[in-house]
């Protein structure tokens, strides 16, 4: 950090020679432009952009005034505003993000966000992926993503009744107005530099790495896909009615949108993985969490939908989930938006931006709130159901999974609330959440496979037992096994192989038991994607939790100061360091070790683990090797050189690692053939047919 | 703007500092075993006070470093798990445990989830209940228009 004073950045490119067009392996990095000489024309595009969010702003107000004006007085003409509005916001808002990307793209300094986060020598996805690694860009990316699924909702929501679509579109406006201006007035992206310099100052190293790149694209599509939920509850709220048909209508944003939440979040997690230099793969970090509760909720509206669908019950806390869903996908843009909560990945903190989202939070989940106050009487539940029946087994999911999010929260929050309320500066860790938050899930797993195995109306536990058996016992058998071969260790490695174990064959005996009694395994072929959606995801979740037991249980740890061309061995695996030496990479230099493992003698793998320091960012990271094999990691870091002769080897033997996002893909891909379901997309002549019945709350 | 780029800057320093790539350095480590893992046991709990939400067991951080070996230092004194801990959090407040303690009104942090599963576990029971028990509406069995769309379904 010698002479980052921003102060001397414009009198440094004046000495330098401007229009260089050096490669990059001259030093230091600073000084040289791989970009052209400032074009200011070029600009325009940016203009442009700015000008189309100004424009995007604008239609935003029209698409949220005018359906609802019109949904009210009934006039078709009024409503049927929302659809090219719609539209027209998206487009819009498009633009303004491409012109922004094009920005990076050609290294236009003169934007301030650019010069912040870019540099010229930065490789070509880094510079794409830069547009939203940063504040700014990345609540246009939000914005972007709000007006997307506003206009998906426009473009295929043909078979909703007119008044009820102008409603959802409103209130999607709504919120697109809200953010926009948030934007416009206090994170401005296209603001200007008032002398451009010469390069810009990098963007956060971490942050250059391919699975952190996607990693924001697919969270948002997840917290903000939500959006639609909460906007077809209030719609549904201010038109008192919530019947099967509505539930048919939000179960596939809320499906689309936990399943880019469950990517989102998996990405990330294996980021932390491979890129921190230990292998933790979950921190209860408040930006973890942030995301976390909207996917938990939004898990629990997913279940509770069904209920609404199939048996017309559950049908105001289904709404009130909706809202909190969305809720608290609000709060996570807070959280991490506002920095009021510091912590590992939050790149700006500024006041003026977290009142300004408070307030956001504040009239919309408050004011969704006090309508489902007022209106939630309307909603009769009409279902059913016996104690013991799927109906029951949904609640109880709901609860659990309802009580597990707000653990979350209120560990998130509490040191927060510690420092005002009490005045006590206190930490809530990991420690905390592993103790409050795990027992809920234990349940969660113990009793899932038996609830989704229940019929709805009235089932048969005994029944479900004797089919359950099997899967049972075998769980029971894997938890001796491990136990006795792991001896004297914890109890809680065998518990998540049990656990997993029970997860995977309950959601294999569920789809055996639709074969029938004489096993007809066509009738699998013939069976609706959503029952295979429903066993995939389940025995996913299944994984992830074998996954997580394995890696805290069982993995092994070694430091040690490795000499070259001494072998080593590290949890039966011989280790040798071959070689150190300097490389070079397009924007770092880096220091890598070569590193031989062998296995009974014969070469296994050969890793590369490396230190990197970026010298614009003047921030070293470390980069891992990992020999990634189907039942265990095997995670190096190299470090220091020592005084003595020497370098510092981390070796990590992690057990079932890859289980953990193997499980999440599977829960992702659950998700996705069960979107695909015939059900959805015959949901259009159902629709009209239930939208007709329906019982208006005036 | 200057303002906001010094505390970017300012923000960049903090982030070097509390970049967790190297963490227990082998010059560290006890060489009794036992000793050893009850350090970093104790350490995994100890937040690093100029890092955000690390353990000073994961971070690099220099002052993370110094109460590594603080914690060596004590057990090889002789102190219990509890007395290091307790010594620390005399120094630094209880800001460094990663677990929070159940004094005060901390209870209630420890028991919100608790208390929220009880309620809602008696609600959701009333609800089945009354579920259960409700009166069979008339419209259960399948309308005629719902049989015609039910038959074309299964058509299909």
């Amino acid at each position: 950090m010698i002479s980052l004073d921003p102060k001397d950045v414009p009198a440094r490119d004046k000495q330098s020679s401007r229009g260089r067009r050096d490669k990059v392996n001259a030093a230091p990095f600073a000084l040289i432009g791989a970009g052209p000489p400032l074009e200011y024309d070029r600009g325009m595009v940016t203009e442009f952009g700015h000008f189309a969010l100004i424009l995007a702003f604008l239609v935003a107000i029209v698409q949220m005034v005018v359906p609802m004006a019109g949904a009210h007085k009934r006039w078709p003409g009024w409503m049927a505003v929302a659809e090219p509005a719609a539209t027209t916001q998206f487009l819009l808002i498009g633009f303004s993000f491409l012109a922004l990307t094009w920005a990076f793209l050609t290294s236009d300094f003169s934007l301030r966000l650019v010069y912040l986060n870019s540099h010229s020598a930065k490789p070509l996805i880094y510079k794409i992926s830069g547009v939203w690694g940063n504040h700014e860009g990345s609540m246009l990316l939000w914005v972007l993503i709000l007006s997307l699924f506003g206009a998906m909702a426009a473009w295929f929501g043909g078979n909703l009744p007119p008044g009820l679509r102008a409603r959802v579109l409103s209130v999607q406006a709504a919120i697109g107005v809200a953010f926009i201006a948030f934007i416009l007035f206090t994170s401005n992206p296209f603001e200007r530099m008032p002398v451009p310099p010469f390069d810009g100052q990098d963007l956060n190293p971490l942050l250059q790495d391919p699975g952190l790149a996607f990693h924001p694209p697919f969270l948002y599509l997840g917290y903000v896909g939500l959006s639609i939920c909460f906007s077809f509850a209030v719609a549904a709220l201010i038109e008192g009615r919530v019947d099967a048909a509505w539930a048919r209508w939000v179960r596939p944003w809320t499906l689309a949108a936990w399943v880019c939440l469950t990517i989102g979040i998996a990405l990330g997690s294996w980021w932390a993985y491979y890129e921190l230099g230990w292998g933790g793969f979950w921190f209860w970090d408040p930006v973890e969490n942030a995301s976390f509760m909207p996917w938990l909720l939004a898990a629990a509206l997913l279940h509770s939908a069904i209920v609404v669908e199939k048996r017309e019950s559950l049908k105001s806390w289904t709404i009130l989930l909706a809202i909190l869903a969305f809720g608290f996908s609000l709060i996570g843009t807070f959280i991490v938006r506002s920095g009021v909560i510091t912590s590992v990945h939050s790149f700006a903190s500024d006041p003026e931006r977290g009142v300004f989202i408070l307030l956001i939070l504040v009239v919309f989940t408050g004011g969704a709130l006090t309508l489902f106050a007022a209106r939630s009487g309307v909603m009769q539940a009409r279902g059913v159901f016996g104690i013991v029946s799927r109906e029951s087994a949904l609640v109880a999911n709901n609860i659990l999974l309802a009580v597990s999010a707000f653990v979350v929260f209120v560990g998130t929050l509490w040191p927060l609330v510690a420092e005002m309320a009490f005045d006590r500066k206190l930490s809530v860790g990991p420690p905390f959440f592993d103790m409050a938050f795990t027992p809920f899930m234990l349940i969660l797993g113990l009793l899932l496979p038996f609830g989704s195995m229940l019929a709805w109306k009235r089932g048969s536990a005994s029944r479900v037992a004797r089919q359950l058996a099997p899967a049972f016992f075998l769980a029971l058998a894997l938890l001796g096994l491990t136990w006795v071969l792991q001896t004297g260790r914890s109890l809680l490695g065998p518990m998540g192989v049990f656990l997993g174990a029970w997860l995977i064959g309950g959601a294999v005996t569920d789809l055996i038991s639709r074969t029938g009694q004489n096993r007809d395994w066509s009738r699998l072929r013939r069976l609706p994607r959503a029952d295979w959606g429903k066993s995939i995801a389940h025995a996913g979740l299944g994984i992830t939790m074998l996954g997580i037991a394995g890696l805290t249980a069982w993995e092994q740890e070694d430091i040690r100061i490795a000499q070259i061309g001494e072998p080593f061995e590290v949890a039966g695996f011989e280790l040798e360091l071959l070689g150190v030496e300097e490389i070079q990479g397009p924007n770092y230099y880096a220091t890598q070790g070569e590193v031989a493992i062998r296995s009974d003698g014969d070469e296994i793998a050969r890793l590369f683990p490396q230190k990197r320091n970026y010298p614009v960012a003047q921030m070293p990271t470390t980069e891992a090797a990992i020999d990634y094999r189907f039942l265990r990691d095997l995670y190096v870091v190299i470090g220091d050189e020592q005084s003595g002769g020497g370098w510092v080897i981390r070796t990590y033997l992690k057990p079932l690692a890859n289980w953990i996002w193997g499980g999440a893909i599977l829960m992702a891909l659950g998700g996705f053939v069960s979107l695909s379901d015939r059900r959805f997309r015959v949901a259009a002549g159902a629709g009209k047919r239930t939208a007709a019945k329906g019982v208006p709350a005036e | 703007m200057m303002l906001l780029l010094r505390r970017m800057i300012l923000a960049l320093c903090f982030a070097m500092a509390a970049l967790p790539a190297a963490a227990v350095q082998p010059d560290e480590m006890l060489d009794d075993p036992v000793l050893e893992q009850r350090a970093r046991d104790i350490s995994a709990g100890l937040r690093c006070l100029v890092c955000q939400n690390e353990s000073i067991d994961e971070s690099n951080a220099s002052l993370a470093r110094d109460l590594r070996l603080l914690v060596r230092e004590r057990l090889v004194a002789g102190d219990s798990n509890e007395e290091v801990v307790d010594f620390i959090v005399e120094r630094y407040g209880e800001f460094v445990l990663l677990q929070p303690t159940t004094r005060g009104w901390n209870w209630l942090l420890w028991a919100a989830g608790p208390l929220l599963f009880i309620c809602a576990a008696g609600v959701g029971a009333a609800y089945i209940r009354s579920r259960s028990r409700a009166e069979s509406p008339a419209s259960d069995a399948l309308s005629e228009d719902e049989r015609r769309r039910l038959e074309e379904l299964l058509r299909e």
